[in-house]
């Protein structure tokens, strides 16, 4: 399986991964993580086929469960599972602030005693997957917690830029926007550091996490620096919550200083990627013009994050190679 | 009673200056005599040979839980917890539901001390009513009532204009105002210290600075007032220097530290181990070596447990929402010794004081093994190694980030008021 014409140098077979669970990028290594990208770049032609589906994880159950609203995640992990033949349940809980242990704990044990063999878990609270992972049996998929790591959104980045660029290593990669609270930001900084590029974060003083610098990256507040000489520039969306709380002035202000525009772009080397979480605050953080560009890979991310997700919830649970016939 | 002799033990009672062999005598519920070697002469006797034989400890800041979280701990079984750690002392914190604002619940926790017996409760009264930072309460009443100092521990005085005025009204009892020094607008929604290890975990963080702050500012309120003041647990360099430069200065500034600030750093989170989530937090080992030697030169002047158990389903939360707090007074002197006392940092001496006599003169209870005082006393076996389980603590919080952890240093058996209390 796989593309051909897509450059990948490792040549590691899947029957190397041995966790369990995906509840971040910090812990693993490079190999493993070139496990997964290798893993996805074979599933992401299941996508392009009339019938969008092989057998692999047929019968096995997977559950979504997203305590912080999520459409295009939890639609992400959701298509992969179909696509992989998974039944796939659904579930938005909400946890109360007082009990949001005592709930998210029992939930895990009510469905456990179900026989599932995945959860998907999205949290606003850092370190629930991992509370979750050490009390079941069960796979367990970080879909996002609090701020911490955000693994699928930083290995579905990775994949894209090898796509586009053939590689990772050497490449400058700055990440601009409110890293202090941002998971994508961590996870993306582990995966990329890993794989051998030069990170820088940009943002303003009050929305860089303290000592970002030792975790191996340059850490700039001028636009213009980061921008100089990037090959990858990732904008993090930056939300009206940090106004609120005082850390920019106004949304206005950071986009006079941090918004990626068109003339800003100018700065930036030929061929640089323009990419986004999402969802993109047009204007704000991304002018359209910018977003909608021919830089961009915004909805090359989206596609890949399918491709991912599959080679994720492959991996992760276990499954010995089936064959991709329908 | 009958007399109760202990032979053969070494004797350390820092307020005396004792230190090697001697024997003591308990009669009638109170030292009789401490002598190099005391005839039999029918009494029971115990032989302590290999142990030590130091005063019961004495620990300035416990939480109870008692009168209104049960559920965490009670006045029984926090002083069953207390005895197993050797303390036969313990002062009350006042963060109760309702919070020992009012003579009531002093008298209330008193009360069932006494139905309880095991050891001494002195309850803390609370600073502000309700404590909650406004309106002092009546000082004199609760002094009355039994408090031996006031805090409003769990949360600082954070108006200045109110702190300053509580240090000067209790300069009329000559007790110690407790703060608990955590500038709310600085911590506000942190979890753990603010540094590399909430940086990588995605955690928002508690700067030193929240208790530096209000350490500084509470140091000119008492050169300001000629008031007295003492700092509970305190966790960070900046601090230590602060209280040092204020002693020099002859101010009448004390404080205290926890056993697991001297024992670790941020890093006993882990990956969001919420046994190490407590307040203040665990910082730096840059920290943790100025706390340790604050309490070498005599910046620090004791030792504290800031014991605060919690339900087990409670601490078994995501990091967040967990609440802050260690379940400390069965590892206390385990964690110090292998802490100060294995490495070579201190003497036996040294560290029985900061348990004992040392906060004892900042209560004015309590701490020594003199002639004619309570029999509070603890045979330690300092060579005994341990291994911390919760799931074995008497204290209802049977949660520890000390867990799985080889300590050295085990309470025997415990005396209170020359009655043996189980250990």
């Amino acid at each position: 399986m796989g593309n051909g014409a897509t450059v990948t140098k490792e040549g590691v077979s899947t029957a190397s991964w041995t966790r369990k669970d995906l509840l971040g990028l910090r812990e693993l290594s490079a190999e493993e993580i070139r496990i997964i990208l290798q893993t996805a770049e074979s599933f992401r032609e299941i996508s392009l086929r009339p019938i969008k589906k092989v057998p692999a994880l047929r019968g096995k159950t997977v559950v979504n469960l997203f305590f912080e609203p999520s459409t295009r995640t939890r639609t992400s992990f959701e298509l992969a599972a179909k696509r992989l033949s998974a039944d796939i349940v659904n579930i938005a809980a909400q946890g109360s602030s007082l009990s949001k242990g005592e709930t998210v704990l029992d939930t895990v044990r009510n469905l456990e005693a179900l026989k599932v063999d995945s959860f998907v878990i999205r949290h606003a609270s850092a370190g629930v997957p991992h509370l979750i992972a050490r009390r079941t049996n069960a796979s367990v998929i970080n879909a996002g917690d609090g701020a911490h790591e955000h693994p699928t959104q930083a290995l579905l980045d990775l994949f894209t830029i090898r796509e586009k660029l053939g590689r990772i290593e050497g490449l400058s990669v700055s990440i601009i926007g409110d890293i202090a609270h941002s998971r994508v930001a961590r996870s993306n900084l582990w995966g990329l550091t890993k794989l051998g590029a030069r990170v820088t974060v940009c943002g303003p003083p009050t929305l860089l996490p303290p000592r970002i610098e030792q975790l191996g990256v340059r850490a700039t507040h001028a636009i213009e620096e980061a921008i100089r000489g990037a090959d990858v520039l990732m904008l993090l969306r930056i939300q009206h919550e940090r106004q609120e709380a005082q850390l920019v002035p106004s949304l206005r202000e950071y986009r006079l200083r941090y918004g990626l525009d068109r003339e800003r772009l100018q700065q930036a080397k030929a061929g640089v990627l323009i990419m986004h979480p999402g969802p993109v605050n047009r204007g704000v953080e991304l002018d359209s013009s910018v977003a909608d560009g021919p830089y961009s890979v915004i909805l090359d991310q989206v596609t890949n994050g399918l491709a991912v997700r599959m080679a994720v919830l492959y991996l992760v649970s276990g499954a010995p190679k089936v064959d991709d016939e329908p | 009673m009958s007399k109760l002799l202990i032979k053969n033990g070494h004797l350390i009672d820092p307020v005396n200056q004792r230190d090697g062999a001697f024997d003591v005598l308990i009669e009638r519920g109170k030292i009789a005599a401490v002598e190099s070697t005391i005839p039999i002469n029918g009494a029971k006797t115990i032989d302590a040979a290999g142990r030590f034989v130091v005063p019961g400890f004495v620990d300035l800041h416990t939480h109870l839980r008692q009168p209104g979280r049960e559920d965490k701990e009670t006045i029984e079984t926090g002083l069953q917890a207390a005895v197993r750690g050797g303390f036969t002392t313990v002062c009350a914190m006042p963060n109760t539901e309702p919070p020992v604002d009012h003579r009531g619940v002093a008298e209330f926790i008193q009360q069932e001390t006494r139905r309880v017996g095991l050891a001494t409760v002195y309850p803390i009264g609370a600073i502000t009513k309700g404590r909650l930072g406004r309106e002092l309460t009546d000082f004199g009443e609760l002094f009355d009532a039994g408090c031996v100092a006031l805090s409003d521990d769990g949360s600082a005085v954070a108006d200045s204009f109110l702190m300053r005025r509580a240090l000067e009204y209790a300069k009329i009892f000559n007790r110690p105002i407790i703060q608990h020094a955590e500038d709310p607008q600085l911590a506000a929604g942190g979890v753990m210290h603010e540094g590399l290890v909430s940086t990588t975990l995605g955690l928002r963080g508690i700067p030193a600075e929240a208790e530096s702050v209000i350490v500084a500012r509470d140091i000119a309120l008492v050169e300001l007032t000629g008031g007295r003041i003492h700092f509970a647990h305190l966790s960070c360099a900046q601090s230590v220097d602060l209280v040092r430069q204020a002693k020099r200065r002859g101010l009448q500034v004390t404080c205290e530290v926890t056993p697991h600030h001297l024992a670790l750093t941020d890093e006993a989170v882990g990956l969001f181990n919420a046994d190490a989530k407590v307040n203040p937090p665990l910082r730096t080992e840059q920290d943790r070596l100025a706390l340790i030697e604050g309490l070498r030169d005599g910046t620090i002047d004791g030792i504290a447990t800031d014991h605060a158990p919690h339900a087990e389903w409670e601490k078994a939360a995501d990091f967040d929402s967990a609440p802050f707090g260690i379940s400390g007074l069965e590892t206390a002197l385990g964690v110090c010794v292998e802490t100060l006392i294995v490495p070579g940092l201190f003497t036996w001496r040294q560290l029985i004081e900061k348990l004992s006599a040392a906060p004892a003169r900042i209560i004015g209870h309590g701490g020594t093994l003199s002639v004619g005082a309570d029999a509070d006393l603890v045979l330690v076996n300092p060579k005994a190694r341990w291994t911390v389980e919760p799931g074995r603590f008497v204290s209802k919080g049977r949660q520890s980030p000390f867990t799985g952890w080889t300590l050295t240093g085990t309470v025997e058996r415990v005396w209170h008021r020359g009655h043996e209390v189980a250990a």
